[in-house]
């Protein structure tokens, strides 16, 4: 068994003078305060990795910095997937028995530590070096292409689309922390400054500076217990050259056997926290999961269903799309936003009930998935 | 093993494919081996450059000064007739299901392969 016992999220948007490190340490202390525990607790860690500051051993560099000496520590990299993967390795860690207490941290000054061309170029570099990054495609354009098969084969339009970005936006309007707090429509959505057509700039999560970190442990630290219940994952290429048709996505494989893994449907779910890089990337995963019939997730957000009084509540604190994205740290808000619904302190945000929820990460261009189910004990 | 023949990766102006001689698993990226079942020296060819279009962006905010210099660019993903799908670029007005054939064209200092719709 293991459970997530403390999450800590710094605010994401701007943060002047603040290293990697420094985003990382704010987070994980506050993941520490939140779950009762002292650094000489953790035995652990796990981190990601920083495009603004690479190295080859992040994890011990910010062991090192932060004052711990722990009995496991490395880096994980799968893209957008890595927290929710470091989060799935922290699950066998702990209930093998290797560790007690893992830390999981990730923080980047991805926005002010470098251009935005700077970042956009880094991460175009996930496509293949000889017979894709030749063309100038950008991330955007990788998802431009899937979006506009996508939009082809399902009778999706770009107004379907638009309604993600203005869903996460309302959303981010209710949380303090989030990069985007002006309210946007559809129309707005329609207007903005086309990227890698059919998506425009408001189909594209942000830029941004930002850390977050949990700790998984054996054993329950507060009253009210989040437990991982069971998670999965999938991995069909990297490049999306050599993705396979949209039928034969990753989520749907990982999605299958974490429900196995579980004995859970999606008809268990109460709270929903999906990887929203675009707008075409939480439609598809959306579909994908299971959590909208084919083409049906846009008509859903529209009626209302994912909304924070909703049947299914999605990403109450705005997702990558409007709280903002800083790499690895940008899905690990996802989970803390659930940690936070599921043990009743998302003030202004809270859902009735987020009693089991389910986390999906994408990492590359559909290439990597995790899916995972946690269960709120008492 | 059999001597490579260059493509446009390598600045000339040829789409290259190889098929296994043992599956018969067609692949666009060059290996050395079949990446479906593992054996050696795939046999290689040259593609004829017809094909049908799968998917387009077209790309209007690109990250480098060379790539921005050609903007707006409209980058496809490519069924090519030999039974393998690539990225190119081509002409603005292509949609899903063109029948289409490969030219070439300077980008950013490379040789990259363009389509056109076929005539």
């Amino acid at each position: 068994m293991s459970f997530i016992t403390g999450v800590g999220l710094t605010p994401y948007g701007k943060h002047e003078g603040s290293s990697s490190l420094d985003l990382m340490r704010k987070a994980a202390q506050a993941a520490l305060d939140d779950a009762g525990l002292k650094r000489s607790d953790v035995d652990g860690i796990l981190c990601g990795y920083s495009t603004v500051s690479p190295h080859i051993m992040l994890a011990t560099v910010f062991a090192e910095h932060f004052g711990i000496r722990p009995s496991y520590a490395h880096a994980v990299q799968v893209g957008g997937a890595t927290g929710l993967a470091m989060t799935m390795l922290s699950h066998h860690l702990v209930a093998s028995g290797v560790c007690r207490n893992v830390l999981v941290v990730a923080g980047e000054n991805r926005l002010t530590g470098q251009s935005r061309d700077a970042s956009i170029q880094a991460l175009a570099q996930v496509g293949h070096p000889d017979y894709e990054v030749p063309l100038g495609p950008t991330i955007p354009a990788y998802y431009g292409l899937v979006a506009n098969r996508y939009m082809h084969e399902y009778g999706v339009t770009e107004a379907d689309l638009a309604e993600f970005a203005v869903l996460m936006r309302a959303h981010a309007c209710t949380h303090p922390g989030a990069q985007f707090q002006d309210p946007i429509t559809v129309a707005d959505v329609m207007a903005s400054k086309p990227v890698a057509l059919p998506l425009k700039l408001l189909d594209c999560c942000p830029v941004s500076d930002g850390g977050a970190a949990f700790v998984i442990s054996r054993e329950r630290t507060g009253e009210a217990g989040v437990r991982i219940r069971g998670c999965a994952q999938a991995h069909t290429h990297q490049h999306v050259t050599a993705a396979p048709g949209l039928s034969e996505l990753g989520a749907e494989i990982s999605i299958a056997r974490a429900k196995e893994a579980t004995g859970l449907a999606i008809s268990d779910v109460r709270y929903a926290a999906i990887y929203d890089s675009f707008t075409i990337t939480l439609a598809m995963l959306l579909e994908d999961l299971g959590l909208a019939g084919r083409g049906e997730a846009a008509a859903r957000v529209r009626a209302g269903h994912f909304s924070r009084d909703g049947a299914m509540p999605l990403n109450t604190h705005g997702g990558l799309l409007s709280y903002g994205h800083c790499g690895v740290g940008g899905a690990m808000a996802h989970l803390v936003e659930t940690h936070l619904q599921m043990t009743g302190r998302a003030a202004s945000r809270q859902v009735r009930d987020a009693s089991i929820a389910l986390l999906h990460g994408d990492g590359g261009v559909l290439s990597s998935h995790v899916s995972m189910f946690l269960e709120r004990v008492r | 093993m059999s001597e490579r023949i260059a493509d446009w990766t390598k600045g000339e102006q040829a789409i290259t494919y190889q098929t296994c001689v043992v599956c018969g698993h067609i692949q666009y990226f060059h290996r050395a081996f079949c990446a479906a079942c593992g054996a050696a020296d795939p046999r290689e060819a040259q593609a004829s450059g017809k094909g049908t279009v799968y998917a387009t962006s077209l790309v209007c905010r690109a990250a480098t000064p060379e790539t921005r210099a050609h903007v707006p660019y409209n980058i496809l993903l490519v069924d090519c007739a030999e039974g393998f799908r690539m990225m190119a670029h081509g002409e603005k007005d292509l949609a899903i299901g063109d029948e289409v054939t490969a030219g070439f064209k300077p980008f950013a200092g490379k040789l990259v392969p363009f389509f056109a719709k076929k005539r």
